[in-house]
């Protein structure tokens, strides 16, 4: 649905990106300084690319070899930008209609449907001023939906929002994700909200796309670790409420054959897929199945890749049958275990360490029909 | 109370005044315009050049203005004998020469504060607006040109106070002719030149006066209304 290949300069920076991207949420993930807003703004087409093809949903933007580089207000691209944009003389309803009155754009969802999903029933007639920032940037979303667009681009959209903002924004970004029925370029820098929206995950550093496909198997490459931050690096793993229990405030989470974590939170709902996010640096590892221990998740795994490292870390991948986990040892320990590829480990995971923003539901067919790459 | 009432000449000239004065604004408030929003947003060869020339009426002494008007757009002159064939039109010596004299001399106190609030208008806002759909001219009619608004109503008022004052380049133009050219400030001038003209200059000056603080306030209510309705921006 989305196939982008550009080479050109932003400044002294030269980008070479390439990837293509089904139906669904694709994020853009890099560093800041990586290059992730020049490509997009060569995608939404503020900026030239000096070569390269850029096709959404079957329609050609750019073509530099059939000379084809349709104008911004041509591209039908709605694009969300970090600091919301809107016009401060034009009241919220306006700021949303803006498309239809100015850009002679038909929407393609209805406004009052728009603005249930997003929650802006009550400040429909104020103006940007009186907004706070969650607020505004619910009414940038909106305003971009209703543009009629054939692709959502939402560069950084909750960089400039404090914790909590991100935290009203974030359950409106899970609607959208199932509902908008658009695909959805999703520009962060934030491994939390990357590993928790998109289906699809490209990795940029140094203005060039190093990795791309589904998330869940760019996130267990080990060697991306430079690109992606050691700190937040780590893995995904899918599974399906199997029990809530009340007394003691867990919920059991089954990741097939047979193996269980607990996470903490009531939230989840029985039987409901869920995506979890396990930091690397929560994961430990032991040779025999530990006991007397008060770490709850102890997964049998299998020892697929050591990373080459030269400092005092390195990361370990494991499998868990069909899913994957990191765990970020020091070189001592791995070398003490005398861990090697192919080894049978036990993964200990604090269920502490998974908490309420480590995890989304996930796309009911995610599991069912995974992206092809 | 026969000291109000306005005097049939000192009333000609009121009225001569907001003549010139609001046709000298209407024509030329477009083209200020226009020329701000070039030397804000494009850059061009020659851009100092045009904000040179924009700025000359402001540094050259009125009187040479004046003298250049007439040089050009006198009987003799080329743009002169140019309108008067061809339209049989002409600025010579009547009221519509003065309302240019005005024109170019109000131009660069009005171009200056529309540039100013031309270049505040964040590029951003202009972006998102066609990322919407919005062509270039919609754009500018209904993002650019309504944020910017309040400088182009300070660059009208400031634009019509020195229009109605104008004198040098005026008396020097088109003369100082009593119903067609003798506005405010030229029958204060032309009052102060007779013998015992003392009374009648003072009744002008404070005709004058009146009319200035009139039109600063009635700008000033209408910026605070213009700045509720745009809302304070935002950052």
């Amino acid at each position: 649905m989305i196939e982008v290949k550009v080479k050109g300069c932003a400044g002294s920076f030269t980008i070479d990106a390439a990837f293509e991207a089904e139906a669904g949420v694709t994020s853009l993930f890099g560093q800041s300084g990586a290059g992730k807003s020049s490509i997009t703004n060569m995608i939404a087409g503020h900026l030239r690319p000096d070569e390269g093809r850029i096709v959404v949903d079957g329609h050609v933007l750019f073509d530099s070899r059939q000379n084809i580089n349709l104008p911004v207000s041509r591209r039908r691209i709605g694009h969300v930008f970090q600091d919301a944009r809107l016009f401060p003389h034009l009241s919220v309803r306006s700021n949303l209609t803006f498309a239809r009155w100015a850009g002679r754009r038909r929407e393609t969802r209805s406004f009052d449907e728009v603005v249930a999903l997003l929650g802006m029933e009550a400040f429909l007639d104020r103006k940007p001023a009186g907004l706070s920032g969650g607020e505004r940037q619910r009414v940038a979303i909106g305003r971009a939906l209703l543009s009629a667009p054939r692709l959502l681009l939402m560069d950084e959209p909750l960089a400039s929002l404090d914790q909590g903002r991100k935290a009203e924004i974030l359950p409106y970004l899970d609607r959208l994700r199932s509902e908008a029925g658009i695909p959805v370029l999703y520009v962060s820098h934030a491994m939390e909200e990357v590993a928790r929206l998109s289906r699809t995950l490209v990795v940029v550093s140094h203005g060039r796309t190093i990795a791309y496909g589904p998330v869940a198997d760019v996130l267990a490459r080990v060697d991306l670790g430079k690109a992606t931050g050691r700190h937040e690096a780590g893995a995904l793993l899918e599974g399906r409420v199997s029990g809530v229990d009340r007394t003691w405030g867990l919920s059991s989470i089954d990741l097939g054959e047979g193996r269980t974590v607990q996470v903490p939170g009531l939230e989840a709902v029985q039987g409901e897929l869920i995506r979890l996010r396990i930091r690397a640096r929560d994961v430990a590892i032991a040779v025999q199945r530990p006991e007397g221990l008060s770490i709850r998740n102890v997964l049998s795994g299998i020892v697929q890749e050591i990373s080459d490292e030269k400092g005092p870390y390195c990361e370990i991948l494991c499998s868990i049958g069909s899913q994957y986990l990191r765990a970020r040892l020091t070189r001592v320990s791995a070398a003490e275990l005398n861990l090697k590829q192919g080894f049978s480990v036990y993964l200990l995971i604090k269920s502490v360490a998974i908490d309420r923003r480590q995890r989304a539901p996930l796309y009911a067919d995610a599991r069912e029909n995974p992206v092809k790459v | 109370m026969e000291y109000l009432q306005l005097q049939p000449q000192e009333w000609q000239a009121l009225m001569l005044t907001l003549k010139v004065a609001s046709v000298a604004l209407v024509s030329v408030l477009p083209v200020a315009v226009f020329v701000a929003y070039a030397l804000a947003r494009w850059r061009f060869p020659g851009h100092g050049f045009v904000n040179a020339l924009v700025h000359m009426p402001l540094v050259l002494p009125p009187v040479v203005t004046g003298f250049l008007l007439l040089l050009a757009f006198g009987r003799s002159g080329p743009f002169g004998r140019f309108l008067s064939e061809t339209f049989g039109f002409s600025f010579a010596f009547n009221w519509t020469g003065a309302a240019l004299a005005a024109a170019v001399m109000a131009f660069p106190l009005i171009v200056r504060p529309i540039r100013l609030a031309f270049e505040a208008v964040d590029p951003k806002l202009e972006e998102a607006a066609m990322s919407l759909g919005a062509g270039k001219v919609v754009t500018f009619v209904v993002v650019t040109l309504p944020l910017a608004l309040p400088g182009i109503l300070g660059g009208a008022v400031l634009g019509f106070a020195k229009a109605m004052g104008e004198f040098g380049a005026t008396i020097t133009f088109v003369s100082n002719i009593p119903g067609e050219t003798r506005t405010l400030a030229l029958a204060l001038y032309t009052a102060t030149q007779t013998p015992a003209g003392d009374l009648a200059a003072f009744r002008l000056t404070l005709i004058s006066a009146f009319v200035a603080f009139a039109a600063l306030i009635v700008s000033e209510i209408w910026a605070r209304n213009l700045k509720r309705r745009i809302g304070a921006v935002y950052d």
